[in-house]
C-alpha cells in the first residue's frame, strides 16, 4: 500500500465513550484511555512489589530498586529536608516512563489498533510542568514568604550587575514550565514521528517492487531496530530529566541558593 | 515563489537548529567522558550535573524542531 505517509495522524485524539454534560465535552478518550492504562500497570507492579519480606524476591527487588533510585536523586538534589517531596518526585517519575513505554508498545500489528502516547501532548505535559511549576511557588512563599524574591539575586553579585542579572534571573525563573514541558513533548513527538516515517519507508519500499525500493526498504529496517533502541533510551532518559529538573527547582524553593 | 514553497524551505531552514544542538550535546557527553576517565572515582556523583547540561542543550534543538513545525502546520 504505497501512500502518502501521514506522520501526524497517530497524534489525533479521538473519543472512546462520548459523554457530554452540559456544553461540556468529558468523553473518554484515546489519550485518557492510555493514561489509565499507565496507572494500571504502575499500581500492578506496586501492588506486586510491597510484600515487606525480610529477604526480598525478585519483584520485590525491582520495586526496591526504582523508589531507592528516586530517594537517591532527591536526598543529592535536596538534601534531608526533601525526605517529603519524595512521592511527588517518584509519581512524576513513574507516570512520565510507564506513559512514554506503554506508547511505543508494537500493537499497530492488531488491524484498527495504534498505541498512543499521552505524553506527547503538550496539554498532558504541561499539566505536569504546571504542578511541579507550582509546588514549587507554594513552597517557596510557604517557606520563606516575599524573601523568596531574594532567589533572583544570585549570591554575592556585584551591585552594578544587579539590573541586568534580575531580570535574566525573572525570566529564566519563569520560563521553566515552559521548557520542562516543551522538552518532554517534543522529545516524544520527534522520535515518534521518525519512526512513522521510516516504518512507511519500510512498506512503501518493498510494496513498489523494484530493486531500489527494496534496497531503501531493507536499509531503513535496519535503521529502524537502532532507532527503537534509541527511543527506548530516550524514553527513560526524559521521564529521569524531568524528575531531576523538578527536585532542582525543589532544590531553588526549599533551600534558596 | 509562492507561499507553499516558501513555508517548505523556512521548516528546512529551521530545522538546521537541530543539528547545532546535536553539536552541543555531543560536547556535554565527550567533556564528561574526558573528565571522567582522567578521574573514574568522581565520575559517578556528577551524573546528575551530566543530565543536566545535556537537557539544557538537548532543549534548544527540540525548539528548532518545533519551530519548523510550527511553520510546516500551524500557519
Amino acid at each position: 500500500m504505497a501512500g502518502k505517509i501521514d506522520p501526524m495522524h497517530q497524534f489525533t485524539v479521538e473519543p472512546l465513550v462520548p459523554l457530554h454534560i452540559g456544553q461540556y465535552d468529558i468523553s473518554l478518550t484515546n489519550s485518557a484511555a492510555w493514561m489509565l492504562a499507565a496507572l494500571a500497570v504502575i499500581g500492578v507492579f506496586m501492588w506486586g512489589g510491597l510484600k515487606r519480606q525480610v529477604v526480598p524476591g525478585r519483584w520485590q527487588m525491582a520495586v526496591e530498586g526504582l523508589t531507592g533510585f528516586i530517594d537517591d536523586l532527591v536526598q543529592v538534589n535536596i538534601g534531608p529536608e526533601g525526605k517529603k517531596f519524595t512521592p511527588f518526585v517518584f509519581s512524576l517519575f513513574t507516570f512520565i516512563l510507564v506513559a512514554n513505554l506503554l506508547g511505543l508498545l508494537p500493537l499497530a500489528i492488531v488491524p484498527g489498533w495504534h498505541p498512543f502516547t499521552p505524553t506527547s501532548h503538550f496539554s498532558i505535559t504541561g499539566l505536569l510542568a504546571i504542578m511541579s511549576f507550582g509546588l514549587v511557588l507554594i513552597i517557596g512563599f510557604w517557606r520563606h514568604g516575599f524573601h523568596f524574591f531574594s532567589l533572583f539575586v544570585p549570591h554575592g553579585t556585584p551591585w552594578y550587575m544587579l539590573p541586568l542579572i534580575i531580570p535574566i534571573e525573572i525570566v529564566s525563573f519563569l520560563v521553566r514550565p515552559f521548557s520542562l514541558a516543551l522538552r518532554l513533548f517534543v522529545a516524544m513527538m520527534s522520535g515518534h514521528i521518525l519512526m512513522e516515517v521510516f516504518g512507511s519507508f519500510i512498506v512503501n519500499g518493498f510494496a513498489s517492487g523494484s530493486p531500489v525500493g527494496f534496497g531503501v526498504g531493507a536499509v531503513s529496517f535496519i535503521f529502524i531496530v537502532g532507532v527503537g533502541a534509541l527511543e527506548l533510551l530516550v524514553c527513560a532518559l526524559q521521564a529521569y530529566v524531568f524528575a531531576l529538573l523538578t527536585s532542582l527547582y525543589l532544590n531553588d524553593a526549599i533551600n534558596l541558593h | 515563489m509562492d507561499l507553499q514553497s516558501a513555508k517548505m524551505i523556512g521548516a528546512g531552514l529551521a530545522a538546521i537548529g537541530t543539528g547545532a544542538a546535536a553539536i552541543g550535546v555531543g560536547f556535554v557527553f565527550g567533556s564528561f567522558l574526558q573528565g571522567a576517565l582522567r578521574n573514574p572515582a568522581a565520575a559517578d556523583g556528577q551524573q546528575g550535573r551530566l543530565f543536566l547540561g545535556f537537557a539544557l542543550a538537548e532543549l534548544l534543538g527540540l525548539m528548532a524542531f518545533t519551530v519548523a513545525l510550527l511553520i510546516l502546520f500551524v500557519f
